[in-house]
């Protein structure tokens, strides 16, 4: 379980929000409501106040990589810094069936300057997965994908949800949350406005 | 040996015929630099002559106090310099304090062992031998340091995203900025690595070819020369890493962040 408590950064806040371990919570709200600063704040990027816990387990009594690695954030703009794809994937990681799932199982070899923007988003999560989060933060992971390729991201992350990870998820279609998440809260002013329970 | 040659000012004025010869040129062919290159030239003989009466005294006086004072000024001025230099540099005293405090460790340890160990002067910070050295050491650091920072911070700056997406691995902050530091670092150490290269080959040092002129034997130059390109180079290095180590310290931060809220871009 993912329990995140007066959360506040200088942007952002105070806000409090649970996500059970299998569960999906979608975070709404207009463009500059605050979404991803939250996100940030969660994965400790910004500095922030508050209390984060992960099953029980508080923010503060482990390393900040540690935590990074449990509570897997997945911006809305993927960074690269290696020339090849194959360099930015743990070399021991369980990568083939998870490049396999999003369709680029030959992806390792290519270029990062000849990705298209879908691409990159897609290997973004695999990215992310690899290390076998117990949380997952995405932020509007199928912004940029045809409908094909968003049925099978959102497949990838019913996939971990049946494993128990926790999902706190960005996006901006409704009908989206309504396929992939219990419920959906709404952010306006960097704040927790409501919930709603969208039912999966 | 030839025997000291002195030169008298009108020996100056007409070696400035050719630079004024440029500004007419610039003037006619409407390159508006002439201002500009008559202004650092009038600027460089002031500082210059100055620099030859203050340092006449301050020979004179021959005083350990009123050396330290000179090299302390010589610092603040490099300070300065390291911090105008850069594009985006760290907010607050650290952007001033960073530059200056690194090249002040490595220029005056550098310095002191090279007066206390090699040229052994009696009494070791004697101004004629300390100030002259600690100038070359500081100037050649102050270029490394100003090149090394200005890398650092654009390059922080420019590269956040692929910075982040390593920290949101797992990776710790030395590991995520280490392609950074590796090009700064090359930044900082490229001038006087590309010096050591060139020097005797395309080019004669200023300080040998003034000793030669003076008339002192071109062996013994040489040494002073290599020894003098041993400490810049060394001062250089230390001054480097320092500096650019100490600004990762303060970009990030103990939870493995970046934090470019400490950095600011320059005004200028």
């Amino acid at each position: 379980m993912l329990e995140i408590a007066e959360l506040e950064t200088r942007h952002v806040g105070p806000i409090t929000v649970d996500v059970a371990g299998g569960e999906c919570v979608a975070v709404q709200g207009p463009s500059g409501a605050g979404k991803s600063l939250l996100f940030r704040a969660i994965a400790d990027l910004d500095p922030n106040t508050g209390d984060v816990r992960l099953n029980g387990k508080s923010r503060e009594e482990m390393p900040a990589c540690d935590w990074r690695r449990q509570v897997s954030f997945v911006p809305a703009e993927t960074g690269w810094w290696a020339d090849r794809v194959g360099d930015h994937f743990d070399a021991s990681g369980d990568v083939e069936g998870l490049l396999e799932a999003v369709e680029l199982e030959d992806a390792l070899n290519w270029e990062v300057s000849r990705l298209s923007t879908g691409e990159r988003h897609r290997l973004g999560i695999v990215r992310a997965l690899q290390v076998k989060p117990a949380a997952l933060l995405l932020d509007e992971p199928t912004a940029s994908l045809d409908a094909r390729m968003t049925d099978v991201v959102e497949g990838l992350i019913k996939q971990q949800l049946a494993a128990g990870v926790c999902v706190l998820i960005v996006t901006h279609d409704p009908e989206q949350a309504g396929r992939i998440a219990d419920r959906s809260v709404k952010m306006i002013g960097g704040r927790l406005q409501s919930e709603t329970g969208a039912a999966r | 040996m030839s025997a000291y040659i002195s030169l008298s000012y009108l020996d100056l004025a007409g070696a400035s015929v050719f630079l004024i010869l440029n500004a007419v040129f610039s003037y006619a062919l409407r390159l508006n630099l002439e201002r500009q290159l008559l202004f650092s030239s009038l600027r460089m003989v002031v500082q210059l002559l100055m620099v030859g009466l203050v340092l006449k005294a301050v020979f004179a006086a021959s005083s350990a106090i009123v050396t330290l004072l000179i090299a302390v000024a010589m610092i603040m001025f490099a300070g300065r310099e390291v911090w105008a230099r850069q594009e985006r540099r760290l907010s607050g005293i650290w952007g001033y304090g960073l530059g200056a405090g690194s090249m002040m460790f490595a220029g005056t340890i550098i310095t002191v062992c090279a007066l206390v160990t090699q040229i052994e002067p009696e009494p070791w910070w004697t101004p004629q031998f300390a100030l002259p050295l600690f100038g070359m050491v500081l100037g050649n650091t102050m270029t490394g340091v100003s090149l090394g920072l200005d890398t650092l911070h654009g390059a922080v700056y420019r590269e956040r995203t692929a910075i982040e997406a390593q920290l949101l691995l797992g990776r710790t902050r030395w590991e995520a900025v280490l392609p950074c530091v590796r090009r700064s670092l090359r930044s900082g150490f490229t001038p006087i690595i590309n010096a050591m290269a060139a020097t005797g080959v395309v080019s004669l040092p200023g300080m040998m070819t003034g000793q030669i002129l003076s008339g002192v034997d071109p062996q013994e130059a040489v040494k002073y020369q290599i020894l003098i390109m041993f400490l810049i180079g060394g001062a250089t290095g230390l001054g480097v890493l320092g500096a650019v180590f100490a600004s990762i310290w303060r970009l990030t931060d103990h939870r493995h962040r970046i934090r470019l809220d400490r950095m600011r871009a320059s005004s200028t």
